[in-house]
């Protein structure tokens, strides 16, 4: 058992409700794509974060020791207790959006989870090395997206400056090292942020300038859902997710 | 694609006594019918009717499902579901593309589906009021489905059989993933045990409804079993589903909502249910447009369809754009 066992489960519980969160998003669209291909594709991304959240809430459960499961994890907490980072909660509002949350999203994780697989935290690293493939994945699909509509219609353009205006502020979320983080970090568990948000930079940077898209300076970023702090759609998104397991407390499904 | 250079093409065929005789024996030798054969107009336009419903049904199919993706109880079930959901719109991509070996468009079946033109399965008109309704669909729905699609494996028409195998897989897998969710519900506690019977009671008629009008009154199987496109007609295959499906029903607990159910030693030479008078008052109105979510359902696929209109314009410029300049480096 690590010493800092109570800051990894902390910081495992913030990826798995990022990953959940994000996934449950995606998961809205399934049949309403804009093209059968996205209505193939859209949930497949969403299995895969979905997917990686259960690996998650899984070893935060094995960790705590106190025979919670995934699904407690995942259905029973309050508002205050999920930890996502603000960005993967935005609503999908249209594909630009979309496209951008999971692109930013991707964009973080795939050199964030490269770190993990080389790091000292066994159960991390395996879910690491099959997760550094699938965003691997999600980088390419929504950052072709994001060049396409950049550089497609006058419409397509002015609705990605549109998702960028709306959901940039959210990005320094991404990059934040808490209290929880920095011990994961001197632990070796997770890696450190500096190589990584320069990576985030160098993606961000090379798509948008195929895209033709232009970088925003942000003064006031937005932030507050790594301490439970949430958006009003929030809400919403839990009353959803929750429904069956608060209708029918203790049910076996 | 492979397809796309069919679509369009001069399929025009002389239809001599001599041809058609020689087409008839090439199906009855087993000989499967490939895109580049000369065949019937009336085969090529069944089959385009055929292909093209079963496509929508798919397609539309994933809504009354997809309905509870961001309801679904437990992450497993979540997953499962998702998939699932995807699965089904993977058909819908391979049955268009069956299609358009034929020489129709996906953009122009698209467009017959949104206006109403082209049917699809009207189970799918039906709602999902409860999650027990995700059982019900795999285990009955997808059950009925396998009836009708496992001897579609063997159609005369190539490329439907062989994409019918692949389907028929995935549906089989989606049948007993039903079956074991109304299992669980059935096993739970009162809530789930209602939950449960209520949605075998609205989706019992409806599912044996799939197989489609009665034998007698059935305007397109007499050619379609000549042609070898169906293999058995509508009442069989009815026949076989209610045979097959009873049994799993009493096992799990769960009663058919039909009080003449009754095993008869002596139907059909091994003996089968005999069932009690099938509603095709109800049946016809909602092929025709009246079941509660017939509207809902084109409504949400033609939202869709004009909400990502931009996003496919801005994938067509972006393409033409890339193109030129690659023929301007050229």
């Amino acid at each position: 058992m690590p010493a800092n066992t109570e800051q990894l489960i902390e910081v495992v519980v913030q990826i798995a409700d990022d990953h959940l969160i994000l996934g449950h998003r995606l998961s809205e669209w399934c049949g309403h794509a804009p093209m059968l291909e996205e209505d193939l594709s859209m949930p497949n991304m969403a299995l895969d974060l979905v997917g990686q959240s259960r690996a998650l809430y899984s070893y935060a459960a094995q960790l705590e020791s106190k025979g919670h499961s995934e699904d407690d994890f995942a259905y029973l907490r309050k508002d205050r207790e999920y930890t996502n980072c603000l960005l993967v909660e935005r609503p999908n509002t249209d594909f630009a959006h979309t496209m951008l949350k999971q692109f930013y999203f991707a964009a973080f994780m795939h050199p964030f989870w490269q770190g993990v697989k080389n790091g000292t935290d066994n159960t991390l690293s395996g879910i690491a090395g099959k997760a550094e493939k699938e965003i691997g994945y999600h980088i390419r699909h929504a950052g072709e997206w994001i060049v396409r509509l950049g550089d497609g219609t006058d419409e397509s353009a002015e609705r990605m400056n549109d998702a960028i205006e709306a959901l940039h502020p959210y990005t320094g979320e991404l990059l934040e090292v808490d209290e929880a983080r920095q011990s994961c970090i001197v632990s070796g568990a997770i890696p450190e942020i500096a190589p990584i948000q320069t990576q985030w930079n160098a993606t961000i940077n090379n798509v948008f300038t195929q895209a033709k898209l232009t970088v925003p300076e942000i003064d006031y970023p937005q932030q507050g859902g790594r301490a439970g702090n949430h958006t009003e759609d929030f809400g919403f998104l839990l009353t959803e997710l929750q429904y069956m397991q608060r209708t029918y407390p203790g049910a076996q499904w | 694609m492979y397809s796309q250079g069919l679509i369009g093409a001069n399929t025009e065929t002389e239809e001599t006594q001599e041809f058609l005789d020689a087409f008839q024996a090439r199906i009855d030798a087993e000989i499967k019918i490939e895109p580049n054969d000369p065949m019937p107009a009336a085969y090529r336009k069944t089959l385009i009717r055929m292909i093209g419903q079963h496509a929508h049904s798919e397609i539309v199919g994933m809504l009354p499902e997809g309905n509870w993706i961001t309801r679904a109880p437990t992450l497993r079930r979540k997953v499962a579901l998702l998939a699932k959901v995807q699965d089904e719109g993977g058909h819908g991509l391979y049955l268009y593309s069956a299609a358009e070996t034929l020489g129709v468009s996906r953009e122009q079946m698209t467009e017959e589906l949104l206006n109403g033109t082209a049917k699809y399965s009207s189970i799918f008109n039906y709602p999902t009021p409860t999650w027990a309704d995700i059982g019900a669909i795999g285990w009955l729905v997808d059950g009925a489905a396998i009836m009708n699609q496992v001897p579609l494996c063997r159609c005369s028409y190539g490329p439907y059989a062989r994409a019918m195998i692949r389907v028929c897989k995935e549906e089989s897998f989606h049948q007993r993933q039903g079956y074991e969710l109304m299992k669980t519900l059935a096993e739970g506690n009162d809530d789930q045990k209602h939950m449960a019977q209520d949605a075998l009671n609205r989706w019992w008629w409806p599912s044996i409804m799939m197989f489609g009008p009665s034998d007698t009154d059935s305007q397109h199987s007499d050619q379609s079993m000549k042609w070898k496109i169906k293999r058995f007609t509508n009442d069989e295959l009815r026949q076989k589903f209610i045979d097959a499906t009873v049994p799993q029903a009493e096992l799990i607990g769960l009663t058919m909502p039909d009080p003449d159910l009754k095993w008869n030693e002596t139907k059909n030479d091994n003996g089968g249910y005999d069932f009690g008078k099938i509603d095709w008052d109800e049946f016809w109105k909602v092929v025709k447009g009246h079941g509660m979510m017939n509207k809902d359902r084109i409504r949400a696929r033609k939202k869709a369809w004009d909400d990502g209109a931009w996003v496919r314009e801005a994938a067509l410029a972006y393409a033409k754009k890339n193109e030129k300049q690659h023929s301007e480096a050229a």
